[in-house]
C-alpha cells in the first residue's frame, strides 16, 4: 500500500504503525505520531493498523523561539 | 515572584533555544541567563536520524522546564495537532500557542489564534498565546481560558524593540493580575528594561541572544536589564516633565551681586 510519510510517498506491506516505525529506524522515546490528522498515542502505535493512502507525520524535538 | 499557571519561576526572561551556533553554546546562553523556562518545537523527524533525540537530551540536562511552540503552524487544526503532539513528547500541558497568519511579517492569524486557544483550553492545555498588543484580541484570549497573554512589542526577529508603547501600556492596565510576556521583537537589553519599566512581568526573546557574537554574555546581559526594569518599575519612577526642575536646592544659595 502507499503511505505519505513526512510528506514523501513510501510504499510497504507493514500495517502496523509501530512495526513501519521500526522498519524504518524512528526509534526513541521523543517521538510523536499522527495519522491523517490525529495524534496516534505512543501507547497506541502497536495496536494501530495503517491503510493505502494514510498520511503520517513523525514529529520530534528541535529548537524553537 | 512570578506565577504562570500555578507554577512560580524565580526569572523574568523566558529563553527561545533556536539559532544558537552550537548546542554548547546553547547551553551557555541558558545557564548564564539564570532562566526557568526554555522554549522548543517540534520538526519533521528524518528516518534513522536521532538529531531530535539529542536535542532532547540536551533540554534535559538543563534543569529548565519546556514551553513548546507551534511555530509554523498556519491553521487551528495545525496549531492544534502540534500541541497535541508536543504534550506528547515533552510530557507538558503547556503551550506557546502561535498561529501564523502572515509571511512577511509573521504576524498572529488572532481570529484563529483565539479559537484554537478555545479548544486546547478546554482540553486541558496551559496556553501562552502568541498574539499582538490588541486589546479586543487580549480580552477575547482570556475568555477562550488563557490566563497568560503573551503580545508582540515588534515582528519575530525584527529587533525593533517596542514600536506601540501605548498599546503595551493599555493591555497592562486593562489587565492588571494577568502574566503579561512581551514576546518577540527584542533586540536589546534596553528594550527589555523598558517593557518591564512599564510593569510587564516577563520577557520571552531568542535571536536577541542567539544571534548575538556572545551568546552567554548577551543572555546575562539581558538577565540583568529585566531585573533592573523591574526593580524600577517596583520602586516608581518618575514622569517626564517639559520644564528644567532643580536637583540642587537653591534655598540658602550664596548671592555674589
Amino acid at each position: 500500500m502507499k503511505l505519505t510519510i513526512n510528506g514523501e510517498d513510501h510504499y510497504t506491506d507493514i500495517s502496523v504503525l509501530s512495526d513501519l516505525l521500526a522498519s524504518l529506524e524512528y526509534e526513541g522515546e521523543w517521538l510523536a505520531t499522527a495519522v491523517n490528522g490525529e495524534l496516534v498515542h505512543r501507547e497506541d502505535r502497536s495496536d494501530f493498523t495503517l491503510c493505502d493512502r494514510d498520511r503520517i507525520e513523525i514529529l520530534s524535538p528541535m529548537q524553537g523561539g | 515572584m512570578l506565577e504562570l499557571y500555578g507554577h512560580v519561576v524565580a526569572s523574568r526572561l523566558l529563553l527561545g533555544t533556536a539559532r544558537y551556533p552550537s548546542p554548547a553554546i546553547l547551553a551557555e546562553a541558558v545557564r548564564a541567563s539564570k532562566t526557568d523556562i526554555v522554549t522548543v518545537s517540534l520538526r519533521r523527524e528524518m528516518a534513522g536520524s536521532r538529531a531530535g533525540g539529542a536535542f532532547f537530551q540536551l533540554i534535559r540536562t538543563l534543569g529548565v522546564r519546556v514551553l513548546p511552540n507551534t511555530a509554523g503552524c498556519h491553521t487551528v487544526a495545525e496549531a492544534v495537532l502540534t500541541a497535541k503532539m508536543a504534550r506528547e513528547v515533552f510530557a507538558t500541558d503547556w503551550i506557546k500557542l502561535e498561529v501564523i497568519g502572515n509571511h512577511d511579517t509573521l504576524q498572529p492569524d488572532v481570529f484563529a489564534l483565539v479559537e484554537a486557544a478555545r479548544i486546547l483550553s478546554g482540553e486541558g492545555f496551559k496556553v501562552f498565546p502568541y498574539t499582538t498588543d490588541d486589546l479586543v484580541v487580549a480580552e477575547r484570549l482570556m475568555e477562550a481560558g488563557c490566563q497568560v497573554l503573551m503580545p508582540w512589542c515588534a515582528p519575530i526577529g525584527s529587533a525593533m524593540g517596542p514600536v506601540n508603547l501605548p498599546a503595551l501600556r493599555s493591555l497592562r492596565a486593562q489587565f492588571p493580575d494577568i502574566p503579561l510576556i512581551v514576546d518577540a521583537g527584542i533586540g536589546r537589553p534596553s528594550h527589555a528594561a523598558i517593557v518591564m519599566e512599564i510593569g510587564y512581568d516577563a520577557v520571552l526573546l531568542n535571536t536577541a541572544v542567539a544571534g548575538a557574537a556572545d551568546p552567554a554574555a548577551m543572555a546575562a546581559a539581558f538577565t540583568g536589564a529585566i531585573e533592573a526594569g523591574r526593580i524600577a518599575f517596583r520602586a516608581g519612577m518618575l514622569e517626564p516633565r517639559d520644564m528644567a526642575v532643580p536637583s540642587t536646592p537653591v534655598i540658602g544659595k550664596a548671592v555674589f551681586s
